[in-house]
Order: C-alpha cells, then sequence, then structure tokens
C-alpha cells in the first residue's frame, strides 16, 4: 500500500548533499515566502484570482505567458552561465566544479527549457495579446480554452523547476534520444519530468494552435479580408497551422517513449524488433516545424515594426505573405538535416540538402522587403527599430551558417560540433530573443499603458548584442576546430582562451538581461512620466493602436469596419471621428476557475506518474476527467456589458484624450 | 468568441445535415467496400500478395473518401472551404511523415544495421534482452 | 453606418466546429505517427508470434461491422435532431453507445486472449506497435463513449439547445472520424498483417 502511494518518492529524492542545489532550493523559498508576504500585505489574493488567474481575457493571458516566458529565462540563463563557467574553467587536471552527472543534466535543462519554457511562451503571449486587437476582434474564438491552455504550459514548467529540487532532470540532451532516454539507461526519474512537463505543455500549446487559427479565421472585423490582414496576424496563422500540425508528431512520440519506459514496449529499445532511429527520425519531424513556430512570430514583429519606424507602408505585402506560406509547407520537407551522420546514404541526404537550402530563399525574401521598407523611408531609432536592426545583422549571418550545414559533407564535420551549437544560437537568439525583446518593448505600452524606460533599455539591446557575438563567435571557432558540444572537460588548454571569451560574453549577456529588470522597475516607478495617453505611442498603422492603452476589457466600443491594410493609417489619413455616443451592450465571456483546476489536476497526475505512485495518479485522473465532465455542465458562460458601461469608459478615454490634444 | 448562449449568425449547421439517403447510399458502399478486402484476403482471391494489397489500400482510401463525403458532409462549402483546406494540409502532411518515413527508415536500416534487412529478423533466434540477463 | 465601425451588435461566425475538426486534423496527425510506427517495425517479429498466427479476421470483420452500424446509428441520430426530435435522437444515440461498447469488449477479450498467450505489447516491436494503434483507437472509443452519455445526459436535462446541438454535431465528427481511422487500421494493420 505504501508503495501504491509513494511510489519511489522519498526522503532521498530531495538533494540534501549538493550544496549548489541546496543554496538554490533556498533562494527560491525565501524568494517564494517574500512574493506570498507582499500579495497578502497589498491584499491581492483577491484581485490576484478574479482578475488574472480566472481571468479569460486574452490581453491578461497574454501578459501572463510573457511573464511566465520571462521569468524561465532566468532559470534558462542560469543554466547557461554554469555551462560557461564550467567550460572556461575545466581543462586537464582542474575538472571545474560540475562533475558529468550534473552537468548533463544542466544542458538538458537549459534546452528544454528555453525551446518550450521561454521562447514558446514569449511568442504565444505576444500573439494571444496582439492578434485579436489587429483584426478587430474582442477576444479569441474560444476564450476559457485560452485560459486552459496557459495554464496547462504554467504546470508543464513547474514541474521542470520541481525537478531541480525534487528527484534529478533528465541527462540525455533536450531531445531525449534514445536508447539512453530508455529505461535501460535512465531508469531514474529525470526523462520521466522531461516527459510529462512536455505532454502536459503540449496540451496547452495545441489547444492554443487550433484557438488562434479558429480565430484569424471566424472572427476578423467586416471588411478584413485575408489579404488585408496585417503582417503579424498572417505570420501567427501560418505558426499556428504549424502547431496544429506539428505538435501531434511530439505528443505520439513522448507517448512511445513512455510506454517504453512504464510498460515495456519496445518502440525504441536495441533488442525484440525496436529502432531507435524512429525516434530521432519522428521527433525532428516535429523538431524542425519547431523552430519556424518560434521564429515566424518574431517575422512578423519585425513586419510591424519596420513599416511603422520607417513611416511607411511594408514593401512588399503580397511576397511577405507568400513567403510564410512557403516556409510553412517546406519546413515539413527538411527534417532530416538534423541527423545527416546517421547513415542513410546520398540520395536520402542529398534530398534533404537541397530541400533545406531551398527554405532559406523565402527568408531571404523577406529580409529584402524589410530593407526596401527601410529604403527612403523616415526611420526613427526607436529601441524597436534598433532591436530590428540588430536582428536583421544577427539572423542573416546565422542564417548563413545554417545553409552551409545543409550541405551534407560539410555537416559531417560539422554535425553536434560546437559550430552547430554556435549557429543554432545564432538564429534563435539572433532571431526569436531579439524579436521578443522588439515585441515586447513595441506593445508594452499598448498593454501597460506606458512606455519602458528607453535608457535601459538601449542598455540591455548593447549588451545583448555584443554579449551574443562575444559569447558564440568563439564556439563557431571552435566547431570548426572540431570541438563537440555537450562536454564538460577537455585536454587542450589551447582552447581555454575561446572559453574565456564566451564567457566573458555571457557575462555580457547577464548585464542585459539585468539591465532589462532594471528597466521595467525604472518603467514602473516612472509610469506617469512614461504614459501613453493618446494609445498610439509610435505612431502605429495597424487596428491595435486605435484602442486605449491598456484597451478596455471589450477591446472595440463598436466593431471596426476595415478597407485597406494598415487599416489604422487608413483611418488616421480620412479623419477617422471616435464615436463618443450611441453605445449598445457587449457580449463578453465570463472568467472561471475551471481552466486552474483542471490543469493543476493534471500537473499532479504527472508529478504522480513519474515518482510511480500509481494510486495518487489514478486518483488524480479520474477527478481530472470528473472536472471536465462538471466543467461541461456548466453553460453559463457570458454575460453583457451595459451601454451605460461603454459609455463610461469610453468617456474617460475622451477626456484624457483631450488632455493632451 | 463561442459563448453557449444563442445562435451567432448564418448557422453552418444547415450544411452539416446529410439526407436519409446518404447516410444509407454511404453505409451500403461502406459495406461493399469493406466486404470486398475481407473476402480478397481471407479466401486468397490473389496468388500475389502485392496485387491484394494494392488492392486492399486503393479500397481503403475510397472508403476513406465515402465516409468523408456521405457521413462527414465534407464539401467545398463547409466553413467557407477552411474544413477542405485542412483536410488536403492534413493529408498531405501524413503522406509525407509516412512516405518520408519509410524511405528514411529502409535506408538506415539497409545501410546500418548488421544483418542487413530487417525482414530477415522473422524466424531467426531472438537477441537476448540485456534487461533479462543475470 | 459610419465608415469605419458597425453601430449595430457584431456577432462573428460560431467557431466550435471548424475548432472541433481541427482538433481531429492534429488527432488525425497522432494515428498518423502510429501508421507510420506501424509500417517500419510491423514486421519485427524477434522471433515471436506474427498477425498471420495471431489474427482472428472474423473477429475482426465482427468489429468492424459493429463500429460501422454505429457510424449508421450515430447518422440517423443526427437525422432525428435536425427534425427536432428529442427522444428518437436518445434512442439511436444509445444504439451508437451499444454498439460502441459491443466494439471495445471485443477489442478487450481480443487483447486479454493475446496477452495470455504470451502475445502482449512487451513481446517484440510488431506486438507493441500492434496494441498501441489499436489500443489508441480503442481508447477513443471509450472516451466517445463516455463524452456520448455526459451529452445524453444533457439533452435529456436542457433538451436540444444550440448549444447541445453543436455539441452532438461534434461528437458526429469525432465518431465519423474514429470509424475512417478504423479503416486505416483493419486495412493496414489486419488484413496486410495476415498476408505474407
Amino acid at each position: 500500500m505504501r508503495e501504491l502511494v509513494f511510489g519511489r518518492l522519498g526522503w532521498e529524492a530531495i538533494p540534501w548533499h549538493e550544496p549548489i542545489l541546496l543554496g538554490t532550493f533556498i533562494a527560491v523559498a525565501l524568494g517564494a515566502i517574500a512574493l506570498l508576504a507582499l500579495i497578502t500585505y497589498f491584499r491581492f489574493w483577491g484581485s490576484l484570482w478574479r482578475d488574472w488567474i480566472t481571468s479569460i481575457d486574452h490581453k491578461k493571458i497574454g501578459i501572463m505567458y510573457v511573464i511566465l516566458g520571462l521569468v524561465m529565462l532566468l532559470r534558462g540563463f542560469s543554466d547557461a552561465v554554469l555551462m560557461r563557467a564550467q567550460q572556461a574553467m575545466s581543462f586537464g587536471d582542474s575538472t571545474g566544479f560540475l562533475p558529468p552527472h550534473h552537468y548533463d543534466q544542466v544542458f538538458t535543462a537549459h534546452g528544454v527549457i528555453m525551446i518550450f519554457f521561454v521562447a514558446m511562451p514569449l511568442v504565444t503571449g505576444l500573439m494571444n495579446f496582439v492578434v485579436p486587437l489587429q483584426i478587430g476582434a474582442r477576444d479569441v474564438a474560444f476564450p476559457f480554452l485560452n485560459n486552459f491552455s496557459f495554464w496547462m504550459t504554467a504546470s508543464g514548467a513547474a514541474l521542470v523547476m520541481m525537478s531541480l529540487f525534487v528527484g534529478e532532470f533528465a541527462r540525455t540532451g533536450w531531445l531525449a534520444y534514445p536508447p539512453l532516454s530508455g529505461i535501460a539507461y535512465s531508469p531514474d526519474v529525470g526523462v520521466d519530468y522531461y516527459i510529462w512537463s512536455l505532454q502536459i505543455a503540449g496540451v496547452g500549446t495545441l489547444l492554443s494552435g487550433i484557438n488562434l487559427i479558429v480565430t484569424i479565421v471566424k472572427m476578423r472585423a467586416p471588411g478584413m479580408s485575408l489579404m488585408k490582414m496585417p503582417v503579424f496576424t498572417w505570420t501567427a496563422l501560418c505558426t499556428n497551422v504549424l502547431i496544429v500540425a506539428a505538435f501531434p508528431v511530439l505528443t505520439a512520440v513522448l507517448a512511445l517513449l513512455s510506454l517504453d519506459r512504464y510498460v515495456g514496449t519496445n518502440f525504441f529499445t536495441s533488442t525484440l524488433g525496436g529502432n531507435a532511429m524512429m525516434y530521432v527520425n519522428l521527433i525532428w519531424i516535429w523538431g524542425h516545424p519547431e523552430v519556424y513556430i518560434l521564429i515566424l512570430p518574431a517575422f512578423g514583429v519585425f513586419s510591424e515594426i519596420v513599416a511603422t519606424f520607417a513611416g511607411k507602408r511594408l514593401f512588399g505585402y503580397a511576397s511577405m505573405v507568400y513567403a510564410t506560406v512557403v516556409i510553412t509547407i517546406l519546413s515539413y520537407l527538411v527534417w532530416l538535416h538534423h541527423f545527416f551522420t546517421m547513415g542513410s546514404g546520398a540520395s536520402v541526404n542529398s534530398f534533404f540538402g537541397i530541400t533545406t537550402m531551398i527554405i532559406s530563399i523565402p527568408t531571404g525574401a523577406k529580409i529584402f522587403n524589410w530593407l526596401f521598407t527601410m529604403y527612403h523611408g523616415r526611420i526613427r531609432f526607436e529601441l524597436p527599430m534598433m532591436w530590428t536592426v540588430g536582428f536583421i545583422c544577427t539572423f542573416t549571418i546565422g542564417g548563413m551558417t545554417g545553409v552551409l550545414l545543409a550541405v551534407p559533407p560539410a555537416d559531417f564535420v560539422l554535425h553536434n560540433s560546437l559550430f552547430l551549437v554556435a549557429h543554432f544560437h545564432n538564429v534563435i537568439i539572433g532571431g526569436v530573443v531579439f524579436g521578443m525583446f522588439a515585441g515586447i518593448t513595441y506593445w508594452f505600452p499598448k498593454a501597460f499603458g506606458f512606455r519602458l524606460d528607453p535608457f535601459w533599455g538601449k542598455c540591455t539591446f548593447w549588451f545583448w548584442l555584443v554579449g551574443f557575438w562575444f559569447a558564440f563567435t568563439p564556439l563557431y571557432v571552435l566547431g570548426l576546430m572540431g570541438v563537440t558540444r555537450r562536454l564538460s572537460h577537455f585536454d587542450d588548454p589551447g582552447l581555454q582562451i575561446w572559453f574565456e571569451i564566451a564567457a566573458f560574453g555571457a557575462a555580457l549577456i547577464f548585464l542585459g538581461i539585468g539591465s532589462f529588470i532594471v528597466q521595467v522597475i525604472v518603467s514602473v516607478r516612472n509610469r506617469a512620466r512614461l504614459r501613453d495617453t493618446t494609445g498610439d505611442p509610435w505612431n502605429g498603422r495597424t487596428l491595435e493602436w486605435s484602442t486605449s492603452s491598456p484597451p478596455p476589457a471589450y477591446n472595440f466600443a463598436f466593431t471596426p469596419i476595415v478597407h485597406d491594410n494598415d487599416a489604422w493609417t487608413d483611418m488616421k489619413n480620412n479623419q477617422y471621428d471616435r464615436p463618443v455616443e450611441g453605445f449598445i451592450p457587449i457580449h463578453m465571456p465570463k472568467n472561471t476557475g475551471a481552466g486552474f483546476v483542471i490543469a493543476m489536476l493534471s500537473a499532479s497526475c504527472g508529478f504522480a506518474l513519474i515518482w510511480h505512485m500509481w494510486l495518487p495518479a489514478a486518483v488524480a485522473f479520474a477527478a481530472l476527467l470528473l472536472a471536465i465532465i462538471v466543467h461541461s455542465f456548466n453553460y453559463d458562460r457570458d454575460y453583457h456589458v451595459s451601454a451605460a458601461e461603454v459609455l463610461r469608459v469610453e468617456a474617460a478615454r475622451t477626456l484624457s484624450l483631450a488632455g493632451r490634444s | 468568441m463561442s459563448g453557449d448562449g444563442e445562435l451567432h449568425g448564418p448557422e453552418s449547421a444547415i450544411e452539416h445535415a446529410g439526407s436519409r439517403k446518404d447516410y444509407v447510399t454511404g453505409f451500403l458502399l461502406a459495406v461493399l467496400l469493406t466486404a470486398i478486402p475481407f473476402w480478397l484476403v481471407m479466401g486468397r482471391v490473389f496468388g500475389h500478395p502485392g496485387l491484394t494489397a494494392a488492392i486492399i489500400i486503393a479500397l481503403a482510401v475510397v472508403q476513406i473518401v465515402v465516409h468523408m463525403v456521405y457521413f462527414l458532409h465534407m464539401n467545398t462549402r463547409t466553413e467557407g472551404g477552411w474544413s477542405l483546406l485542412a483536410l488536403l494540409f492534413t493529408t498531405m502532411l501524413v503522406v509525407i511523415a509516412l512516405s518520408g518515413s519509410l524511405w528514411v527508415m529502409y535506408h538506415l536500416d539497409h545501410n546500418m544495421m548488421p544483418t542487413g534487412m530487417p525482414d530477415t529478423m522473422q524466424g531467426a533466434a531472438p537477441i537476448p534482452d540485456p534487461r533479462t540477463m543475470p | 453606418m459610419p465608415r469605419y465601425y458597425l453601430t449595430i451588435a457584431h456577432h462573428p461566425h460560431n467557431g466550435t466546429l471548424l475548432g472541433f475538426w481541427l482538433y481531429l486534423m492534429s488527432d488525425c496527425l497522432v494515428f498518423a505517427c502510429l501508421f507510420a510506427v506501424y509500417a517500419v517495425l510491423g514486421r519485427h517479429y524477434a522471433g515471436g508470434p506474427s498477425g498471420a498466427e495471431l489474427f482472428d479476421l472474423p473477429l475482426v470483420a465482427v468489429n468492424t461491422s459493429l463500429l460501422l452500424l454505429s457510424s449508421i446509428t450515430y447518422g440517423f441520430a443526427m437525422l432525428a435532431m435536425g427534425g427536432n426530435r428529442l427522444r428518437e435522437t436518445m434512442l439511436w444515440l444509445a444504439s451508437t453507445g451499444f454498439l460502441g461498447a459491443g466494439f471495445i469488449g471485443l477489442e478487450l477479450h481480443e487483447f486479454a486472449h493475446l496477452i495470455a498467450d504470451g502475445a502482449g505489447p512487451q513481446r517484440s516491436a510488431f506486438l507493441s506497435s500492434f496494441f498501441t494503434l489499436v489500443g489508441t483507437h480503442g481508447l477513443h472509443v471509450t472516451f466517445g463513449i463516455v463524452w456520448l452519455i455526459t451529452l445524453m445526459t444533457q439533452l435529456s436535462r436542457y433538451g436540444l439547445t444550440a448549444a447541445n446541438r453543436r455539441r452532438v454535431m461534434c461528437l458526429s465528427m469525432f465518431w465519423h472520424f474514429l470509424d475512417v481511422v478504423w479503416i486505416g487500421v483493419f486495412t493496414v494493420v489486419y488484413l496486410l498483417g495476415v498476408l505474407p
């Protein structure tokens, strides 16, 4: 009975003998207690539950996703600092401070967290916040599912964080290839933490993908045909198509791996007919579209920013759309380039090498379009534009190293070297991270009603840009010299200088992250001075800038009618008169705690499964099903905002606009 | 948004209603398209397994289309054409994933497996499993 | 009407049916992966039994008939709903549920038999793929039955409201989709599995 309830969970799961972990745990515990105390002191619990946790408002959910992503960035970056420090020190007789057993967990956690719990939430958060506003809608198609999706992602993140303090994480790398990730070679809880946190977060991501596609297809304002949508909405549509088309593959593969581990099946074992390469094959059928899921929204962000800050319509709108759609389709035809070296032979390798080179072409077209937009524009070098220029320079080089890797014979030398590591960080940091910082800076005033402090923003930008190049150029050099990835110790002292330079780069990025935190704090303190009273601080071109900052819960008092691309610019150019009367009741969805509850039950079930606590797992699963069924009996899911309330809100905005004109 | 309240906008439910004739026709076609493959295999009608395989796969594809048209009322107008587009896109991906996996795995096995073709495993003595070794 | 905004209430078209269809497409891809795994590993018998030795085709034919019948009973339920006949709708839904339960019952019987004979999912990659592909389909049918019972309860309590109609339509799509997947299963797993 004891085993049914507690499984393999015991006191030894807590890392009493690991000083680094114990120290981290104490720091985190103290921080958590401080946070709980602050919430209590400011009597924020009620508002936290009513206005945030149970909120189905896409704007609040988008903000929560971004906060989750930024918090997890701190954890993921801590892992990076640990790796840079270890690799800068560990030469010859010195073995650094991280034995391989821990180092392997660090690089695995770093990858998993950065991709699934930093990049994905940031991207999803931006799309969630911006898309309904850009298409003139009041919310997404399925607001309750939206809330549920967020809490599932957060639950996945929570499970990963728990692995730091209860048990261990996987030591397999971020994709957990079998046979290493199979039960025979990783019998402990690490890979199970990996599987369940990703499966739970994956459900959230998949539902969010469906949600946004239906939103864009069904809820565009009248007059907004597909070819009149903002480019960010187009990239969001394609991204979410990729999500719905790719994540099921990840779900299936991880399920098969968990069957191998829990039931003893033989999908990926090395005996009884299993084939580990099938895992590699399937996981990259997911993995390649995944990287396009990350980058397409960033491309969308840059398209919006370039047009706004060059003061011109985006060059080549139609070709941007076609390029995005082509990328979406082609991303399914390149996956083998992640394992050229596994022996599939010349015919297979050539096919995928060629498709990989072809897929760089639409991206190149996009870069030219951005440059042509800037050409002969009156460019304002506000922060979002600085991030954009940083991106164009950095990402382009990263893309070129990608095309180099696309040549199979070259890849045979560079596969799994630090050159590869430098390449993907080049495109992910230069593309996704810079894109997210650009998007956050750009839409922050819309979300919170005041701009971010420009000085600290510039510090953030320069530390990140310079830091990135210092951190990763040495890795290109090392990779070309033949150094393999994921090593925690080196014998050749001649390599050490490069790792030391890389560590210096990491230190600069550390200052960049620090600057960002300072930027947020300073901006909040100075929000009166930085206030955005018009709702349109950048002279934007799309509909979200027609609302107040922040927008009312219902987004638009009257649904907009669209006549042209850059709908807001069109309205401004034609002396648009903002309505101040004649408002009607607005139909809105109600908040609910069901999403939070179901997600927490899922996380509990996941934790129980990880630790083989079969009875709690069964109970949690049954409770989960029950909660879903009970929720389905709730038909009372909406309400109306009265016309009087709308009038009150809009009148307040009229005053605020008048006070500043 | 889709609140569980009153009907909003022209309900596409009307497009979803099939007729009794549609369902019965679809059912009879499906029965036929199921009976034939079972008969071909159980009755060993063709001596050639490759030919049988090709025919029953073709019939399965036809039956899937029958289900799509007669039971799921799939046409170019459902949901403004988005349903069909989603189905075609998914079909394309399924074809890529299936054929791509088969192609890649065949080459990997052929080049990298120690005994060559994996089919030669049939009837061979099982490789000992390290987990069960003392 | 002013040029840039609608002064009347704007009701976007309901997205539930499209959303559910997209979910089904994602489910299609999950099954596609399982089929791909079956296609690659389906002849890896590891010295153990093959499909030809194990599969009971008459039983599979019975199962296929049950599922196909359940598809048409659901179709009749949809027609009854279109004609606003609640009791008849419930009758056809119940029939669908019973046929589905029969399908699951037979499948569980088949699985139990195989496992008792030493041909369980751990025996070989072929059997792992078999049990997973067929079992995942069976799990979907089971969830469909649970959903059906829930929906019938909601129909008896609240009647044929717009929300309930949408739910019946979604379950209809789900149910027919499972029959479509079964076409793939009986063809690729059972019929092809028996061929040399």
